[in-house]
Parts: structure tokens; sequence; C-alpha cells
């Protein structure tokens, strides 16, 4: 028991740690492909200390919902991110909540967010407010029918189990599971505010969606805020690890976190490298990139019981 | 244990007496809102200790003289009547302070009781003519109060909108029990049960019975009446009609699907389905389309509605298969969601009262900031709109997750039509939860946050001290029915026992208080510890930050990307907030117009926006209805203004074809 809380503890910290540096790591990639030297890869921890140390700059009509915000959509984000299996499975607190869970805490991270947009009473925290609710009205179904297609192969929503499922059972290569990662790197970027959907590096007005929600923020509400947007992207990048590529999640825990850290590596590359790759899409186009998200995960849930059927 | 609740609404009875007594004076108000609340809260007792009691029944020489008022108290009528107890006792304290600014108290005190009485009497019935005379009583008593302030804008027609599917929806309940009682003519619940329906009158029944109970619950296509009655009434009322009537209309449907009936095809749950889902996300795309506060509310019931027929249907369908447990998880869903929604829609519809009668506003498109003005009203109203959108660790999320563990038990079932059909419906459900969190964004961050957009709006007073206790008392529930779902769970254990003859597993005894629907490696969600972490989280944090980095505080303008306007119109309103999901989803549900006309370059008119909703609900089933009435009337004038020669003369020839028609039937 005792030694489970300290594994529990130290996965906590571990993904509270690596989130920034993958962060780094992706504008880096980003940075380097554009012939440019870039940030160094810590870049990101110096930010977050010097926002840190700052006073708060507050609007003047602020309320109290504002200044709490930051702090609930960091503590939400940071437990969802506790619930997923990182470097190994079992955690001690892993049957407290689901994937669906996960992803309801998430919804809560932006509930909290898209309220504090509005609270100053500024057009661009409305724009972004409004935004981000059309976009989640479409990435929480995509992503609850990627949820019930894995759990309609594994049998359960339980990240622990579904990764020990994946990892021995044999479980093949099925179409589902293919069409279900597809969607799920669409949904991932539309949560992350990546490109195509929103760019994390704009400030050019029209085009933002989740910069305009932190627009009013400063100081150390900022680096809360920061903070759980990196932890966000570590937790999806870990979700897809851990479900669709499960490996050394049942090793010792040395083996599991050397090949945490290469899933990692991995996926922030290709995330740098995607996003360098494609141009960011209008606002009222990612609809149609969203449903083609939710219209994957309700064909690979068809597909399956075709497949079940013959 | 059954003479106790029949007490209780005798003495409701005496109170609308009282109601009708007292009305004009001060103390009126006091004596029937406190006499109401301790009858409520007494009803709230007696239900949750005959939850797990056994069954017990009672025969009144009442109704008609034949075959007297039968009246029973089993654990599905235990339940409801705990949710109609718990509703109302929340109501009447809210209206201790409420009901101050009732104009003409003699409106409204006397029917208020008589309402209660009539909700807490369809519970119990246990015939069809006590049913429907309970039904019907309930009808009226809550149309007197959505007529009460009759002269004010569009409280008529709404009235009057309400009192034709009211009558709809008794009639298509009075066909459906004459089809389950049969030739036999037995109207008691027990005969009911005990005969055996062939599958073509079974379904027949159900069918009537989703007609009938479902237009008072607000199914789409028969919820045309609840956005425009529930805001129509004074808000303690609003409360009862949204949070508690419609349960007790879907009490009725479980009455009759799961009780009298037996048990139907499996392929008469796909259409329960299909309402489900098709209301759940229509009722919240109306809801979003809306700036009038309580309207606003009043067609997201009809979405929450919709989330417990699609868990109503999934235990049909698994137990038309013989899956008990899978039935009991899905019944389970469904009357914890029941229960979520009679709490924090009724607190939601307390702070839109409290909201009416600090601004006199009910359109949010006129109110913004009263998060400074009213803090505690704002801070209850955020916690019932937080539960409502599913978020953990609140109780809105645990009855929608269990609905999802439901449905992922469908692999299981036999028939390709469930199959497909249900996780279709678990799609549509996904979409509804996520369009809820938007819609509720929308109505708080509206409503309480940003700048005042009108005078009365700035100058707000926090509300009374009655309504606060209501809202607060409510906003614990909310809480803690999200902290500790086992419980909830345990107490529907009897229920589902005695419907469908299995229950989920006993939570209480899991360690850690979690919640298992199914098996442990399956699925499992513990709501208290996610809300110990997150609040430790998030205070360990708060902590560490103001110890160790800075916690200074300065106030400057607003940043605005460098250009902050003053204005409070510049700020988005419910219209420009719901536009990017509109955009989406309106086309094809609203047939949406918008027209732009844009100036010439050197004209100073200003640029304008014009948008264009179609309810195609009413277009496509109401206003045919109407037209053909309209046109029958037309018709039918000319037999106004005759002489009395002619009518006497109708009447001679009326009687003669009665008459030849029946010497030609015998």
């Amino acid at each position: 028991m005792i030694g489970g809380l300290i594994v529990q503890g130290l996965q906590m910290l571990l993904v509270l740690l690596l989130a920034p540096l993958l962060t780094g790591l992706v504008r880096k990639v980003k940075a380097r492909l554009q012939r440019r030297r870039g940030p160094s890869l810590i870049q990101p921890y110096r930010d977050l200390r010097r926002l840190l140390s700052k006073d708060v700059v507050l609007a003047e009509n602020a309320s109290w919902l504002f200044r709490v915000a930051p702090y609930v959509i960091f503590a939400t984000t940071w437990v969802a991110a506790a619930l997923v299996p990182t470097f190994a499975t079992g955690l001690v607190f892993s049957w407290s909540g689901d994937l669906i869970a996960i992803t309801a805490l998430l919804g809560s991270a932006r509930f909290a967010q898209a309220l504090a947009a509005m609270d100053i009473g500024t057009s661009f925290g409305g724009i972004g407010a409004s935004r981000e609710m059309m976009i989640a009205s479409l990435a929480e179904p995509a992503m609850l029918m990627i949820v019930l297609s894995v759990a309609l192969i594994v049998g359960s929503t339980q990240l622990s189990t579904i990764a020990d499922h994946m990892a021995f059972a044999n479980v093949g290569l099925r179409v589902s599971l293919g069409l279900a990662l597809i969607a799920f790197v669409v949904v991932a970027l539309a949560e992350n505010a990546r490109i195509p959907v929103d760019n994390p590096a704009t400030h050019l007005e029209l085009t933002m969606v989740h910069e305009a929600m932190v627009l009013e923020y400063s100081g150390r509400h900022l680096a809360m805020i920061e903070l759980a947007a990196a932890l966000k992207l570590l937790l999806y990048i870990s979700v897809i690890g851990c479900i669709f590529f499960p490996f050394g999640l049942a090793e010792s825990y040395l083996v599991g976190l050397l090949c945490y850290l290469v899933k990692l590596t991995f996926a922030g590359v290709l995330l740098g490298v995607f996003e360098m790759s494609i141009a960011k899409m209008r606002v009222f186009r990612v609809p149609n990139f969203l449903g083609a998200a939710l219209m994957l995960g309700l064909l690979g849930v068809l597909l399956l019981f075709v497949s079940e059927g013959m | 244990m059954i003479v106790l609740p029949l007490l209780c609404v005798a003495l409701q009875l005496c109170m609308a007496v009282a109601g009708a007594c007292f009305a004009s004076r001060p103390s009126g108000r006091m004596v029937v809102y406190g006499g109401s609340l301790v009858i409520s809260a007494a009803t709230l007792l007696i239900a949750l200790f005959s939850l797990a009691a056994a069954p017990s029944d009672t025969v009144l020489p009442l109704g008609l003289p034949w075959t007297g008022a039968h009246f029973h108290l089993d654990p599905l009528a235990a339940f409801f009547l705990a949710v109609v107890g718990l509703g109302s006792a929340g109501a009447c304290l809210y209206a201790l302070g409420y009901g101050r600014h009732e104009h003409e108290p003699q409106r409204v005190l006397p029917f208020y009781p008589l309402f209660l009485a009539g909700l807490n009497l369809v519970v119990i019935a246990a015939d069809a003519f006590s049913f429907l005379f309970a039904w019907e009583l309930m009808s009226l008593a809550s149309w007197a109060l959505v007529m009460s302030h009759h002269r004010e804008g569009d409280n008529a027609h709404a009235g009057y909108v309400y009192i034709v599917m009211a009558s709809f929806s008794g009639l298509a309940l009075l066909l459906c029990f004459g089809v389950l009682a049969g030739a036999s003519g037995d109207y008691s619940f027990a005969a009911i049960g005990a005969t055996h329906l062939s599958p073509g009158v079974a379904t027949l029944a159900l069918v009537l019975a989703l007609i009938g109970a479902g237009s008072k619950a607000g199914v789409v296509p028969l919820h045309a009446w609840l956005p425009l009655a529930h805001p129509a009434a004074p808000s303690h009322v609003s409360a009862l009609m949204s949070g508690v009537m419609t349960k007790v209309a879907v009490y009725g449907f479980i009455r009759i699907a799961f009780d009298l009936l037996g048990i139907p095809a499996w392929w008469s749950a796909t259409i329960v389905l299909a309402v489900g889902g098709i209301t759940a996300v229509l009722g919240v795309l109306y809801a979003l389309m809306e700036h009038d506060l309580k309207r606003l509310l009043a067609y997201h019931t009809v979405e929450n509605i919709g989330i417990i027929f699609i868990g109503l249907g999934l235990a049909m369908a698994f137990r038309a298969n013989a899956l008990t447990s899978a039935a009991a998880l899905g019944l389970t869903a469904a009357l914890f969601h029941v229960f979520n929604h009679s709490v924090f829609k009724s607190l939601l519809f307390f702070g839109a009262g409290a909201v009416q009668t600090a601004t006199g506003e009910r359109d949010m498109d006129h109110l913004g900031g009263l998060i400074h003005r009213m803090p505690k009203t704002a801070f209850a109203f955020l916690i019932g709109c937080m539960a409502i959108s599913a978020l953990p660790p609140l109780n809105g999320f645990v009855s929608e997750w269990l609905t999802f563990q439901a449905i992922l038990l469908h692999p299981n079932l036999p028939q390709w039509g469930l199959k497909l059909a249900i996780p279709a419906d678990g799609a549509l459900l996904a979409l509804s939860a996520a369009l809820a969190a938007a819609c509720f964004v929308k109505a708080f961050g509206i409503t309480f946050l940003g700048r005042p957009r009108t005078r009365t709006a700035a100058d707000a007073r926090e509300t009374d001290r009655f309504s606060l206790q209501a809202m607060f008392a409510f906003a614990g529930l909310c809480l803690l029915a999200g902290i500790l779902p086992g419980m909830v769970i345990d107490l529907l254990a009897p229920v589902t026992q005695a419907l469908i003859g299995a229950h989920m597993p006993t939570q209480l005894d899991v360690a850690w208080l979690s919640i298992i629907p199914v098996a442990s490696a399956r699925s499992s969600y513990n709501g208290l510890l996610v809300f110990v972490f997150i609040a430790a989280s998030a205070s360990l944090t708060v902590l560490a930050i103001h110890r160790f980095a800075s916690h200074a505080v300065r106030r400057a303008p607003p940043w605005d990307c460098g250009f902050p306007d003053p204005r409070p119109e510049t700020q988005y309103t419910g219209g420009s907030f719901a536009q990017p999901i509109r955009r989406v989803y309106g086309a094809t549900v609203f047939r949406t117009q918008e027209t732009v006309t844009m100036p010439l370059p050197g004209e100073l008119t200003a640029a304008r926006i014009e948008k264009h909703l179609t309810d195609t609900v009413w277009a496509a089933f109401y206003a045919p209805v109407a037209t053909v009435i309209w046109r029958l009337a037309e018709l039918l004038n000319v037999l106004q203004f005759l002489t009395i020669r002619r009518y006497l003369g109708f009447v001679f020839a009326a009687l003669v074809i009665l008459l030849l028609a029946l010497a030609l039937w015998q």
C-alpha cells in the first residue's frame, strides 16, 4: 500500500515535471523546421518561473471566479493526468476514474476556463469561450465514440485494464482500432488547441480560441493555465501511448519509464512536424474536421459488429 | 405505512383551504408555505423509510362508488414520493422568501397546496380512476398557477397551450388504461398487472403511455408547452413543474411500462431509445438558442427528460432479453438522473427567480455582472450549472456515467436493431452532454459574469435569507450525491428489485466508497476521491505559490488586446455566444437564415445582421393541426347564427340518425 502510494505520487510529480519539457520539445522541433535555432528546451520552465514571480495584474471588474479558475483548471487537469497510466499500469488510484471520467474532468477544466474568459466582459473573452464550447461540443462526442469502440474490444473503460489487454491479449491489427487512432489524434489536436484547429503561437485576433480566453491573465494565474495546457498535451499523448502503443507498461518501472520517454519524444517530434506541414483552418471548417472524427468513431463501432458477426 | 402519505395529502388539502381563507393577509404566506414545508418534509421522511419496507395497500371509499379508491406504497412509489417530497420542501422554503414579491397572493396560495396534493396523489394512486383524477388535479392546479399572472406578456397564450396539451395527455392516458384494463373492466393496478396482454395490445398501450406521460414530461415533439408554461408561473412553481411534475410524468411511464404491461417486446425499446436520443439533443439545441433565462431552463428540462428516457429504453431492451442485471443498471441510471434533475433544476429555477425579483428581468441580454451584486446566488447557481453540465465531481456526471456504462453493455444483446441503435444513442447522449456544458456556460456567463448591461442589473441586490437557504441546501445535495453516489444507488436497489427482479451490486461495501456498476476490472468511479484530489491539489498549489512565489495583486483596466471598450454593449450576448453553434447545427435543425446588410461606402447607416430561426417541430406537428382546426371552425361557423327552428331541426335529425344507427346495430 505504502509502495503503491509512493509510485502514484512519483507518477503525479513526473507528469508535472515532464509537461513543460514536452512543450519545449514541440517548439524546438517547429523552430528547427523553420530553420531557426529556437529557444532552448527548458525555456518553458524559465517562462513559468518568471511568471510565478511577477505580480498579477487583475482587471478592475474581475470577480472571485476569475482568480479561482486558474487553480481549478490546473487541479482538475492534474488529477486527470494522474489517472492515466504513464510508465506502469495498476496505479493505486487508477480505479477512482475511468477514461470517461478523465474526459469529463477535462470538461470541468474547460468549463472553468470558458467562464473565466467571460468574467471581465471583453469581446475577446466571449469569442474564445463561445468558439471553445462549439469545438468541445463536437470533440467530446467523438472522444466518447472512441471510448466506446475501445471498450467494445477490451470490455472495459478502465485505462489500466485497457493497457494490459492491449499489451497481452492477441488483439491483432483491427480496422476499428486504426479508425479510433485517427479519430483520437484529431480530437487531441482540437482539444489541445493545436494547428489546424487553433494556433498556440498566434495573437492574431480573429483566429484565436484558446489564447483569446486567457488574454486577461497574467503572473501566477497565467503560469497555472500554461502549465495546465502543457499537462493536457502530455495527458493526451499518454492516453494514446497507453491505448494504442502499450509497450513497456507491464515491464519493470525502469523499462516502463524509458519506453514512456521514448514515446513522448516521438510524439512531440511528430506533432512538431505535423504542425509545420499544414495550415490553420478557418473556424467554421473545424466542424467538418471534427465531424469526420465523430463519424470515424461511429464507423469503428459499426465495423466491430460487422467483423464480429462474420 | 400508506396511511401516512394519505394523511399528508389530506393536510395539504387543508392547507389549500387555509390558503383560500388567509390569502389576503400577510400571515397567509407564512401559514401556507410554512405548513406545506412541514408536510413535505414529513412526506420525504415517510418515503425514505418505506423505500425498503414491504409494500402496503389500502382502499378508501372515495371516487367511483362501485370501485373505491385504491392506494399503495411500493418501492417505486416511495422513491418518487421522496423526489416529490424533497422538491416541494425546497420550493416551500424558497417561497417563504420569494412569495413576498407576489402582488396577488390570492391567485397563488390556494392552488399551491392543491398542486402539491395532486403530485403526491399521482404517485400513491393504485387504480386507473384515482390515478387519472390525481393527474388531472395536478394539471389543473398547475394551470391555475401558470395563469396567476395572466395579464403579463404571453402568459395567457402559455396557459392556453398548456391546458390543451394537458387535456391531450389526459386523453392518451385514459385510452391507455382503457386498453390495459381490456374487457374485464377492473381498473385497479393489481388486476391490470395480473392480466396477460397480447403483443399488439401491449405495444398500443405502451405507445399511448409514451404519448400521455411523455407529453407531460416534455418528450419531443410533445414538449411545446414546457418552454411557454414553466416560465409563466411564479418561480417556485416553475421549479416544481420542471423539477418535480415532469418526474411524476416519468413515474407514470415507468409504472405502465415496467409494472402494468409485463415485459414488452424488444423492438418497443427502440421507440423509447429513439425518442430519448432525439429529445435530448433537440432539447439542448433549443435551450442554446434561447435568451430568456427561465425559458432556457425549461427547454433544458426537455434534454434531461431525453436522458432519462434513454436510460429507461436501455432498461427495457435488456429486460426484454432477460439480461436483468444490465436492465437494473439502466433503470438505476434513469432513476438516479430523475433524482439529480429534480435537485439541480429546482436549484436553477430558484436562482432564476432570485435574479428576476432582484432585477425584474428574465432576458439575459439585459443582465450581466450579477456575480458582484448577488455573490451567494451566483455561487449556488454556479454549482447547479456545473451539476447539470455533467461535470465531475458533482451528481449529474454520475447518472450520465451510469447511463454510458449501461450503453457499453449492449454487445450482449442478440438483436441487430438494438446493437446498432444503442451506440447511435450513445453518440446523441455525448452530444447532448457537451452541448449542455455550452448552454450553461452561456446561461451563467451572460447572466452573472461580465459587466452589467442595464441599470437594473447594476443595481441588483442579494436575495432574501429563505431563498438562499433553499438554494444552498440543494447545492449541497448536488455535491453530496456526486461524491457519495453509492448511497443513492443502494437506496434505489429495492426499486429495481421490485420492478426487474435484480439490482446493482451493493455499493457501500466497496472499499473507499467507489462505485462499481458491473465489475471492478470493467469500470469504476470514485467521486469522493476525485473531489478530495481536486480540492487537495488546488489548495496545495495555492499554498505553495503564495508561500514561495508572488502573491501580489495589482488592479488595472482590462487589457483586451490593447483596445478595451468600456461600453457594455461590446460584450458577447446570448445570441452571439450561441452563434458558432447555431451555424454548425442550426442549418438543419432550425433552418437558420442569417442576412447581413452592409452599408455602401460613404453611407452612415449601421450594418445589420438579421437571423431567422424556424421552430421545425412546431411547423411540422402543431401548425398543420392548428390549420385543420381553423379550417373546420370556419366551415362550422355557418351553424352559429341560425334560428331556433333550425337548431330544433338539427336536434331532431341527430336523434333520428342515432335511433337508426341503434336499430341497424341490433
